[in-house]
């Protein structure tokens, strides 16, 4: 039987699509970009197949374009994505995310004793890898790491 | 420095440091002077510190200025609930410098974030306690005449030792040999390890404290706390085999000298305070005038 030429999440005219997003991560970028909160017409697709990454998802939103500085803050969770920039169904720029050097909000410092986990105090962090990244609090100054990294 | 305040020791550049030991130095000349005629420096202590609140308050009184506060959090508005956010922003108002003592790590960052005045860390939980970096580095430079090229000991709680990671951080940008000597269980972390590693500044650890002492310029000693070791058995192994003893000083240098952050428990013998090495008790002195110092550092007053 000859296999449909199909997409999994259908084609959008104008906008973003952000691709190679670590299945289970899906809904913490959806929060990091605030996608919850936009009224522009989004499709996501989750858990389909990647080489890669082994379960994949994308988004797709319609007529929107991110600024590099918005779109790295899902670094933390998605460091791999790519992101497509479409005009008329074409394909007319592709961007890579870069981890940021400093990160603000987003992640919780691991550390109990941290006055971040006592005030309604906006987490502060300098990037001190990028590769497996870690984060050191400039409050602090303990390391917090990918493994015990949380998303608020 | 405008509206600067000191937090971390890293807050002071490598000139700033020395000028401040400079100007600390006049102080120990004429520890009397008037300066803070006419202002109010806010003592915060979120919990007691006795010989940090007193030697902050005997330097304030000294440059003639008016102190409020409180001793402990329980005089406080906190208990009634108050956010750190709140008592600092109503502190700015009614002072021109606040120092604070806080159990929460990150705090003063906060504190200094929040203040229309500068804020003076005088220690925020296990992390940062700089005024007292500050009184080590004047210590040293007085009894050694440089901060360059020396060798430093440092003994006892490597692990956890607030004052032990942040000397070590702060002699870091002269060049110094540094010897670590600690029970397994309290040994120096990695992580400060790789950051000398990287400045290509040579370290020696050691378990052991005998003779090796020979080479020292300044022995940094700590208190071992039994509260560290998961098993007390742990702990009386080796509570005894780092003391200092004053048998163990005759074949160290003439100008070496003992330093130590106090409250001292039994880690020094008390023969060896008689001897000359012996600083520490001068050392606590010299912490009046280096907060002097930072205190109008950070008021632009010298």
């Amino acid at each position: 039987m000859k296999e449909p030429k199909q997409l999994s999440v259908s084609a959008i005219q104008n906008g973003t699509v952000i691709d190679h997003i670590p299945a289970k991560n899906l809904f913490k970028v959806i929060h990091i970009l605030g996608l919850d909160k936009f009224d522009h017409q989004i499709t996501f697709g989750t858990n389909l197949e990647s080489k890669k990454l082994g379960k994949k998802a994308i988004i797709k939103i319609a007529d929107k374009y991110f600024e590099n500085a918005d779109i790295n803050r899902i670094a933390l969770v998605a460091p791999d994505a790519k992101l497509n920039i479409i005009n008329d169904y074409e394909v007319v720029e592709k961007k890579v995310v870069e981890v940021p050097d400093y990160i603000t909000g987003i992640a919780k410092c691991m550390n109990p004793k941290c006055i971040t986990n006592f005030e309604q105090v906006k987490t502060r962090f300098r990037v001190v890898s990028k590769k497996n990244v870690t984060l050191k609090c400039l409050y602090c100054e303990k390391i917090t790491d990918q493994e015990n990294m949380f998303i608020i | 420095m405008n509206n600067r305040s000191l937090v971390s020791i890293d807050d002071f550049s490598t000139e700033e440091i020395i000028s401040t030991l400079d100007l600390a130095e006049q102080f120990e000349k004429e520890p009397v002077q008037k300066l803070l005629e006419g202002k109010v420096i806010a003592t915060l202590f979120f919990e007691p510190s006795t010989r940090t609140r007193l030697s902050f308050e005997s330097a304030i009184n000294k440059l003639g200025g008016k102190i409020v506060g409180f001793t402990d959090a329980s005089s406080s508005s906190v208990t009634k609930g108050e956010s750190l956010h709140d008592t600092i922003r109503m502190v700015s108002s009614y002072s021109d410098l606040i120092v604070m003592r806080h159990p929460i790590e990150g705090s003063a960052r906060y504190a200094s974030e929040v203040a229309s005045v500068p804020v003076i860390n005088a220690g925020d939980g296990a992390n940062q306690h700089p005024t007292q970096t500050m009184l080590d580095l004047y210590s040293i430079r007085k009894t050694q005449g440089t901060l360059d090229n020396l060798n430093i000991f440092m003994v006892g709680d490597l692990k956890y030792g607030r004052t032990v990671h942040s000397l070590m951080m702060a002699m870091s940008r002269w060049n110094t040999v540094f010897n670590f000597i600690a029970p397994e269980e309290l040994k120096m972390p990695d992580e400060f390890k790789l950051y000398l590693d990287n400045l290509g500044l040579k370290y020696y650890e050691h378990s052991d404290f005998n003779d090796i002492i020979s080479k020292a310029d300044i022995i940094y000693m700590t208190r071992v706390q039994k509260e560290r070791f998961s098993d007390p058995i742990d702990y009386e192994k080796v509570k005894n085999i780092y003391v200092l003893r004053n048998s163990m000083l005759e074949n160290t240098k003439p100008t070496m000298r003992i330093l130590h952050p106090l409250p001292r428990v039994n880690e020094i013998s008390p023969d060896v305070d008689s001897n000359p090495k012996a600083y520490y008790f001068k050392q606590a002195l010299n912490g009046v005038f280096t907060r002097q110092a930072i205190i109008c550092k950070l008021l632009n007053i010298k």
